[in-house]
């Protein structure tokens, strides 16, 4: 049998695309995608028609995308509007294109829920724990971090970081939806959601969408840019505890050792030699647990660890960016494997790490994953 | 004329969740569990999450448990739960293993210790539905 280690850099983005973040009412996830494609599309250079791949996330239906964008591919995937599905979507495009299932893979994310005002929380479906007035992811995360600071002393300071470090990032990012710096202060000042978490805590909800187009290592070669290969991988589920949506009472921290050990072991790398790290923030606790499950610091000593701008450009470990969902861009983690792949090309200009080789994407969530970019 | 008040969201009761629901309304606090491996979990499940069995019971617990979290909403995600801002809601893991959200009763914000022992009380709705809460114990 073979083992999944085989994969190491034998998979490469090739090209990636994006639209504008905002509020756009005028056109539909069919449209954002198609604009994110194209952009993509010439990223890479590719002959449009040779993508005989097709992953869709998000978008209303596979079908209706492929027949806007012209294509018939041979391998088609739908994915579920979850937050936690680009790490799991890149990792079946690569292993899909491993096998041979396809030559060319298109990736296609679209949100639209801005314009088209989604809430989170108060569902019509009826949850579990509805009845109790417990609703909306948010709500878990609070759960948790209180959790956290009983547990290990975590203050709302320590965790205004992360949110301050990734505004400081929006700031120098042109894309981005937000614009205006804000302080520990202003963090601590903010109206609460659901206590112990304000309002800076949350992310984004903006339109826009992200296409990220794969191949093989040789095929890749002939090919606009210099390749950026996929060179570890890492996922476990959480589902036997899932009846509390978005909810680990132990903060996802032995998914995210299992995720850690297993794309550090098949990318030959550490911790430490992590040059930036593109961490899901749908809330700002959740970047935390994953610098402890990753063994960024040990379990309970993330608060320490973030103080003092450690995420900030030029910290110890830059962290989101671009600013990630809470301040860049709701793309649920799309957009921040893309702005992975732009740190190891080098084309973040004001926020750019210097000399990025080792880039991580991960996820804390019911399904972590984990992604080692380096560049081919 | 008065204007309806929309309700507050109600459980989803069917064959799997319906006995945690009349044990409520008769004022105990009950698990699911399988009466072939002895596994018991809630929410209810068709078949027992660890031997697949189908043949399993609502038992009686003992409504004791410890307070492993707690939030504050100030934020109403139904208008039926507007006049209640702010409201708390924990979480419990019960003495015999299963992890129960509910609200706590009883209690100011900076009364509430995570680990503190925690009972179960019964809140009647209506003749229908009664709602497990908890309250600190002394």
């Amino acid at each position: 049998m073979n083992s999944f280690h085989a994969l190491k850099d034998r998979i490469a983005i090739v090209g990636v695309g994006n639209t504008p973040y905002g509020n756009f009412p005028e056109i539909d996830d069919y449209g954002l995608g198609a604009r994110a494609f194209r952009n993509a599309v010439e990223d890479c250079g590719i002959e449009k028609d040779k993508i005989d791949g097709l992953l869709v996330c998000r978008v209303p239906q596979y079908a209706r995308m492929g027949e806007i964008l012209g294509l018939n591919p041979r391998w088609t995937i739908q994915m579920p509007p979850h937050g936690r599905m680009s790490g799991m979507a890149i990792i079946e495009a690569a292993a899909a294109l491993e096998a041979g299932l396809c030559d060319y893979a298109a990736l296609i994310y679209a949100n639209i829920g801005r314009s088209r005002r989604v809430n989170y929380g108060g569902e019509e479906s009826p949850g579990v724990w509805d009845p109790w007035g417990f609703t909306s992811p948010g709500a878990a995360h609070a759960m948790m971090f209180q959790r956290h600071s009983a547990l290990y002393g975590t203050t709302t300071r320590q965790l205004a970081e992360v949110s301050v470090a990734f505004r400081h990032h929006a700031c120098l990012n042109p894309a981005a939806v937000m614009k205006q710096p804000i302080t520990i202060d202003d963090h601590e000042a903010a109206r609460p959601i659901t206590e112990p978490l304000r309002l800076l805590d949350y992310c984004l909800i903006n339109d826009g969408a992200v296409c990220i187009i794969m191949t093989t290592k040789e095929r890749a070669r002939d090919l606009k840019k210099k390749p950026v290969m996929i060179s570890g991988i890492g996922a476990r589920e959480a589902y036997t505890t899932s009846s509390i949506g978005n909810f680990d009472l132990n903060f996802w921290y032995d998914e995210m050792r299992d995720v850690a050990s297993q794309a550090y072991g098949m990318a030959g790398v550490g911790p430490s030699d992590v040059d930036a790290l593109m961490c899901y923030d749908n809330f700002s606790p959740t970047v935390l647990f994953s610098l402890e499950g990753l063994g960024f610091c040990k379990q309970g000593e993330s608060g320490s660890f973030v103080e003092g701008g450690t995420l900030k450009l030029g910290g110890k470990l830059p962290t989101n960016t671009d600013g990630g969902h809470l301040s860049n861009s709701y793309m649920q983690g799309w957009a921040l494997n893309i702005e992975a792949v732009r740190q190891i090309r080098g084309e973040c200009e004001a926020r750019q790490v210097k000399n990025a080789q080792v880039v991580q994407y991960c996820g804390a969530t019911p399904c972590s994953r984990s992604i080692i970019y380096t560049p081919g | 004329m008065q204007t309806a008040i929309a309700a507050k969201p109600r459980p989803k009761i069917d064959n799997v969740s319906r006995g945690f629901w009349d044990n409520a309304r008769a004022g105990k606090l009950s698990i699911q569990a399988c009466r072939a491996c002895g596994h018991s979990h809630f929410p209810g499940s068709p078949v027992c999450p660890k031997c697949l069995s189908e043949d399993q019971v609502w038992a009686e617990v003992s409504g004791k448990g410890k307070l492993l979290s707690w939030v504050r909403f100030h934020r109403a995600y139904w208008d039926s739960f507007r006049d209640d801002l702010p409201y708390i809601v924990c979480l419990v893991g019960l003495d015999e293993g299963p992890l129960l959200v509910s609200n706590l009763v009883g209690v100011e914000p900076e009364q509430i210790t995570i680990g503190a022992a925690v009972e179960v009380v019964f809140e009647k709705v209506d003749d229908e539905l009664t709602l497990p809460k908890f309250r600190i114990c002394d």
